[in-house]
């Protein structure tokens, strides 16, 4: 589907975690289930999003990582309420290639909960089956604590002011923690002893420094809600089966059939996707063009009962169209009236 | 295995909340009462030993018409006991019911109830009492329906004080944004007993285990999605609510839904799924009929085993929304079909009341979205817990649709304690249990 | 989403223009407000990078920090941003005005009359958007708890005077901003998004320069399209025609433009400072100012679109006739201001980290009335958000078709008269629902009593009518007039009286501690 000589872009926690921004849009679902390199295909649409971190954020959070992990893990132990950690275990992780390093880290995790001691896994990598093929995971770190539990680190470079912290990139991060948390549980249900824990250490910078802080952060919601998502994953196959014969999304092909393969899945775009999706300039054009009442926003459609396009909601306001016993249609044509009336009233028209 | 004893159990936990509120050390209690778990009896019986003691004593609620009920229910319980209404300058600001109580003294101004053994009034009220003696005890009712800043506002009127409430209902909510206090211990926003708890976390916590209201068909539901953690039975066992009716229905759909709720203390109404207004003309009507079949058909309840059948009258029914011009809407239908004397409110305004039939519209029906409001778990809890029979639920299809295509990007306060369950996973529970009992209504 | 501004929105989409929300401005306007384009540097909290800032939409001010990662240059820009700021704000402190209030008299306990200062106006900060205002507070947050010399001789690394107290003021703006329907320190997206509704979402409407475009497009341009270009054309060099209106700069612009030319201002830097002697010192001085230069001239390629949109958007808002009860809630921004001098002035310590419960619940309760209030008020001044009202059932226009006298059953009747009056719209009325209408400016209520027949009902008049038995002259409204009742009331009750901090009660954790807060930690090493 998505072409012989693309290799499948592989989803990253971020994707996964992504996958909860629209439930119901069946293209993204198709698209990510394929493996399909959707920013790539959004620019062979004509229509890019912009993409990319300033290197300035990008050099601050590596350097903070590295900060965090500078003094052979001391600092990220006291972090996690652990004092003196003696005998922190920092076991190398390094193998060939994604399959190697994820059983590398299967073999660390199971030997360091058989060891019973505090261990510290740096960039682990781990495998998580999603609609078939296997996503590779490489959370910031996990400790293993000697009674067998396993804690997800997530380090972040947003700051945390005096113990508060943007609640959207909190939240954004406790997703994607839940990804690791739920790839994490697949390795532990094979490990005698061993117990993930449903909360995550998120660390940050403290205030104005470059000193971290660290607050706990309960995912239990973001893992139902992950794992809700991945089993809907499985429904991709369902959704390929509705596609006409021969669509594919092969970015060598021409720019008028990779449109046509890509409008024959349904979209379901909101606003929201702005921040959460690479083809969301493409589908807004076309919400766009076919007056979807959606394109300005999920709320609006709250009170227009069955009406879907700025067009039949405008007729049905102006009385054109519609039934006056709907109750949609009989509001809309009180709102027309008094904002008419109240526009007249101040003679702005 | 031991049998459990509903009233064995209610009574061992009345009795430690009892001991605790007259010989305990702690400034503060807590009681969890999950719905009819018997919160009012447990008001009045805690008032009364109190009283009896000479401890004096100020009760709190959180609306006039709670007041005017504990008020009457103190009175039924001990008609000889003195006891002062503190209410406001409004007009009618109390129940006319209050005028026939000899001992009840009412007052706008807490001087001229001073030395009476207990005091009631709301928290509103209450916290413009200034400079007065602080009360040695105090109960502070719907606890968790308070917000943290009116209980800061009347906290120095008392040395020590029961607190009780129902965590399952809805939270308290302000009409400003309140983040930037979000995991602050005394955020002002949040419910008294959050704000309690987080500065007194040695206080003693009970929980009340016994459910009186809802019937054995609805306890084991209500209690799984609502309060997983904190689990409660029904009192009464499944043979020993009945309810049942004169009349044969007529093959109709809303007649085979009353029957089905009936006998399974559960219905639900299934119209065609399409996405409408909030008052949806087609579902409105549906409540409205259901309603009307309700009263036409002669229902007789028995709550006990042996007790004596009742008539289930209009004033034991009530409907529920999660908006008021939809209760507007099926008050509207209701009066078109002949019937009055039915409650219609919000689930906001049916907190704390109790019928034996209720017939809900779903919150999430015929929506094209969900949002925050409508998969407030508190909302549905509300409207699924009033009953003492069964619970009769309108709804157009496509709802566990509209939960899966709903986004969950909620933003994370640090330091806010996750409220479980979330209304997703509750609103999945009980659409899956109702889907056992479902009726569709077709054209 | 009201339908009335679902409409608004839909009739921009088919017009390509957007459509009023508003027929009178709702928010104070300054004669010289201060305008402000910060930019901040990605991925660092609190790290400037650069701000156009005057109350001169001719000249701005340009500050830029070189190297956003050095704390010698940021306390630089800090202190040139205090210089350029705080005159502005201090100039308000001293014009003010003699005004009687109530107090309680501190011996006596008993209520008493005394004078108060209240400045005759108050300044305004106004930013491109929201981000701004979180911005204004951070920037706030990361100064007021420095310590400048004269504080603390022994401060490791001293702030440049008066950093500290523009902090303390920045820090009240950004709290005021919270304040529904406060005015000194605003948004230009707000203040747009307040009175016009355009044809895109809005989330998108945060964009300044796209949410312009749609207010005030170019001859011949569709809004849709000005939006457009606004929001996602880029040059040849790939950096957008529109800059985003920060304080977050473009990925782009970072890497493709900045980042080599703050490299190439560090590689000087670093030969300056290795200069052998003091030639080698001045021409590498010399370079240094040019590659200086060249960081200054791009970061003024971002802000510069941005700081003439905010004028712009100033210019649109004027238009505008002011409604009639601003004034009344910029009398409030007036004492907050004041108030604040005072604190200042009074050699106070800077506002705490958190606030503590009492000024926690006294801030909400403020700002629920601060909103129930603007609801109220702007549905008086605007026919168009009375409209919103009537559609909700909450507010219901019409005209008096009968006045019958009646009078209370009291020992001294008083005058309750019954008004029939015929209306279109069809208000939440229940029994003895309470009306009220505008009087003189002052609230008159009424109770609902009965409906006559669809669209006609019958109202009693409650109060403002005098003390004798008969009304008052023209306090009775009469056949004929045409009225605006609301079932909102108009002026808001304040709540129950707080404790005081120091009483707080063990519910909520008994009193504040009262050590004065200590300046943030600062790693030795500024350079991550």
């Amino acid at each position: 589907m998505r072409g012989p000589a693309a290799r499948p872009r592989p989803l990253d926690a971020r994707a996964l975690a992504a996958l909860a921004a629209n439930p119901g849009c069946k293209r993204r679902a198709l698209l990510d289930g394929a493996g399909v390199d959707k920013g790539a295909l959004a620019a062979a649409l004509g229509s890019p999003m912009a993409s990319g971190q300033s290197q300035f954020a990008f050099m601050r959070g590596n350097a903070f990582e590295a900060r965090v992990k500078s003094d052979g893990g001391a600092e990220l132990m006291r972090l996690l309420g652990v004092a003196d950690p003696t005998g922190l275990q920092l076991p190398d992780l390094s193998a060939a290639g994604p399959d190697g390093r994820a059983a590398r880290t299967a073999l660390a995790l199971r030997e360091a909960t058989t060891a019973k001691e505090w261990t510290l896994l740096d960039h682990p990598m781990l495998a998580l089956e999603v609609a078939g093929s296997p996503a590779y995971l490489e959370p910031d770190a996990v400790v293993v604590h000697p009674d067998g539990q396993w804690t997800v680190v997530e380090i972040k470079s947003f700051p945390m002011i005096d113990a508060s912290a943007d609640a959207a990139k909190v939240g954004a991060a406790a997703r994607q923690a839940a990804v690791y948390v739920l790839a994490l549980e697949q390795v532990a249900a094979r490990t005698e002893g061993a117990q993930v824990a449903q909360s995550v250490l998120l660390v940050c910078p403290k205030d104005f420094s470059n000193l971290p802080t660290a607050s706990v952060v309960d995912v239990r919601k973001q893992l139902s809600v992950t794992r809700r998502q991945l089993s809907r994953l499985t429904r991709v196959e369902d959704i390929a089966a509705t596609l006409p014969q021969g669509a594919t999304f092969d970015l060598e092909r021409s720019g008028d059939e990779l449109m046509a393969a890509v409008d024959s899945v349904s979209a379901a775009y909101a606003p929201d996707c702005l921040a959460a999706c690479e083809m969301a300039f493409h589908c807004r054009a076309a919400a766009r063009t076919d007056g979807d009442i959606s394109a300005l926003g999920r709320s609006l459609r709250g009170e227009l009962g069955g009406l879907t396009t700025g067009s039949a909601v405008l007729a049905a306001a102006r009385g054109e169209a519609g039934d006056p016993r709907d109750p949609a249609v009989a509001a809309l044509r009180r709102a027309a009236a008094l904002r008419a009336g109240a526009l007249e009233a101040a003679g702005c028209r | 295995m031991t049998v459990f004893d509903p009233a064995a159990e209610a009574a061992k936990a009345t009795d430690a909340i009892l001991s605790d509120t007259l010989h305990g050390t702690h400034r503060g209690i807590v009681v969890d009462s999950p719905p009819g778990a018997g919160k009012s009896t447990l008001v009045v019986s805690a008032a009364r030993e109190l009283a009896a003691v000479g401890r004096s004593l100020m009760v709190i609620a959180q609306t006039n018409a709670q007041v005017d009920d504990l008020v009457l229910r103190l009175a039924e319980k001990d008609p000889e006991l003195p006891v002062g209404r503190l209410h406001s300058n409004d007009p009618d600001p109390y129940d006319k019911a209050l005028n026939g109580l000899e001992n009840v003294r009412k007052s706008s101004k807490a001087s001229d109830l001073a030395g009476l053994d207990i005091v009631i009034s709301t928290a509103a009220k209450w916290a413009h009492v200034q400079n007065v003696e602080p009360w040695p005890h105090a109960i502070v009712d719907e606890a968790y329906q308070m917000r943290s800043d009116a209980l800061l506002a009347v906290a120095g009127l008392f040395e020590r004080a029961l607190f009780v409430g129902d965590p399952g209902q809805l939270d308290p909510f302000s009409i400003v944004g309140a983040d930037q206090w979000a995991g602050l211990s005394y955020d002002p926003s949040a419910s008294a007993v959050s704000t309690l708890l987080a500065h007194n976390p040695e206080l003693p916590q009970h929980r009340l285990p016994v459910s009186w209201r809802l019937p054995a068909s609805a306890a084991p539901l209500v209690s799984q999605a609502f309060y997983p953690y904190t689990p409660f039975r029904s009192g009464t066992g499944p043979e020993d609510r009945k309810l049942s009716f004169g009349v044969v229905g007529d093959g109709s759909a809303h007649d085979r839904v009353i029957d089905e709720a009936a006998w399974s203390g559960w219905g639900l109404l299934e119209l065609p799924a399409r996405h409408t207004p909030r008052t949806d003309p087609e579902a409105v009507r549906a409540v409205a009929q259901v309603v009307r079949r309700l009263l036409d058909r002669g229902g007789v309840a028995t709550g006990t085993a042996g007790a004596t059948p009742a008539p289930v009258t209009a004033d034991r029914v009530a409907v529920g929304t999660a908006h008021r011009d939809q209760a507007a809407a099926v008050r509207a239908a209701l009066a078109e079909l002949g019937v009055t004397d039915v409650t219609v409110d919000t689930a906001n305004r049916l907190q704390g009341r109790e019928f034996d039939v209720t017939v809900v519209l779903h919150p999430l029906s015929g929506r094209p979205d969900a949002t925050a409001f409508h998969l407030e778990t508190g909302r549905l809890c509300v409207l699924t817990s009033r009953h003492r029979h069964a619970c009769i639920v309108v709804c157009r299809a496509g709802v566990a649709e509209l939960l899966d295509e709903h986004p969950s990007t909620e933003p994370v306060q640090l330091g806010v304690t996750v409220k479980f369950p979330d209304g997703w996973e509750a609103n999945h529970a009980v659409l899956s249990h109702l889907a056992e009992h479902r009726v569709p209504l077709t054209r | 989403m009201s339908l009335i501004t679902t409409l608004a929105r839909l009739e921009a989409v088919e017009s390509g223009r957007a459509s009023p929300l508003a027929t009178v401005r709702h928010r104070q306007l300054s004669e010289h407000p201060l305008v402000l384009v910060p930019l901040t540097t990605a991925g660092e909290a609190g790290a400037p990078l650069g701000a156009l800032i005057g109350t001169d939409r001719q000249q701005p001010r340009l500050l830029t920090v070189a190297q956003p990662r050095d704390r010698e240059l940021r306390f630089a820009f800090l202190a040139e941003l205090a210089d350029a700021v705080l005159p502005y704000l201090e100039a308000y402190g001293d014009d003010v005005e003699l005004v009687e209030r109530n107090a309680t008299d501190a011996e006596s306990g008993k209520r008493i009359k005394e004078e108060v200062e209240l400045c005759a106006d108050a300044p305004q900060l106004i930013v491109p958007g929201r981000a701004g205002i979180d911005f204004v507070r951070l920037l706030g947050r990361s100064m007021r708890f420095r310590r400048t010399v004269e504080q603390d001789p022994d401060a490791a690394y001293p702030a440049p005077p008066h950093v500290p107290l523009l902090g303390r003021w920045l820090t009240h703006y950004g709290e005021r901003a919270r304040v529904p329907g406060s005015s000194l320190l605003l948004a230009a997206t707000d203040l747009l998004n307040r009175h016009w509704a355009t044809g895109q979402s809005s989330l998108e409407d945060q964009h300044l320069g796209a949410l312009l475009a749609w207010i005030d497009p170019a001859e011949g341009e569709s809004g849709a399209q000005a939006a457009l270009r606004a929001e996602s054309y880029r040059d040849p060099r790939g950096q957008l025609v529109c800059p985003p209106a920060g304080p977050a700069t473009d990925p782009a612009f970072d890497n493709r433009l900045l980042a080599p030319a703050v490299e190439a201002y560090d590689r000087v830097r670093q030969r300056w400072q290795a200069a052998q002697d003091g030639d080698e010192a001045d021409s590498w001085m010399g370079e240094l100012a040019i590659a200086e230069r060249e960081i200054r001239r791009l970061l003024r390629t971002q802000m510069e679109p941005t700081w003439h949109s905010v004028w712009r958007a100033i210019d649109l808002a004027r238009e505008l006739p002011e409604g009639a009860r601003v004034a009344d809630r910029w009398t409030r921004d007036r004492w907050s201001f004041t108030a604040h001098r005072d604190r200042v002035r009074a050699g106070e310590p800077p506002q705490p980290r958190r606030d503590d419960a009492v000024t926690a619940a006294r801030k909400l309760a403020s700002r629920e009335t601060a909103q129930a209030q603007l609801e109220a008020q702007e549905a008086l001044d605007d026919p168009l958000v009375l409209a919103g009202r009537r559609l909700s059932g909450e507010a219901f226009i019409g005209e008096v078709t009968d006045v019958v006298m009646a009078w209370s059953e009291s020992k001294r009747p008083a005058p309750r008269p019954l008004l029939t009056f015929h209306t279109d719209d069809r208000p939440h009325l229940g029994e003895r629902t309470k009306v009220y209408r505008s009087l003189d400016g002052k609230p008159q209520s009424a109770e609902f009593v009965r409906y006559e027949t669809d669209g006609v009902l019958v109202l009693r008049l409650t109060d403002r009518m005098g003390r004798a038995k008969d009304p008052a002259e023209g306090s009775v409204p009469e056949k004929g007039d045409r009225i605006a009742w609301t079932l909102f009331e108009h002026d808001q009750r304040g709540g129950p009286k707080l404790p005081d901090p120091e009483e707080t009660p063990w519910t909520h954790g008994g009193p504040p501690g009262t050590d004065a807060e200590s300046p943030d930690l600062i790693t030795p090493e500024d350079l991550l």
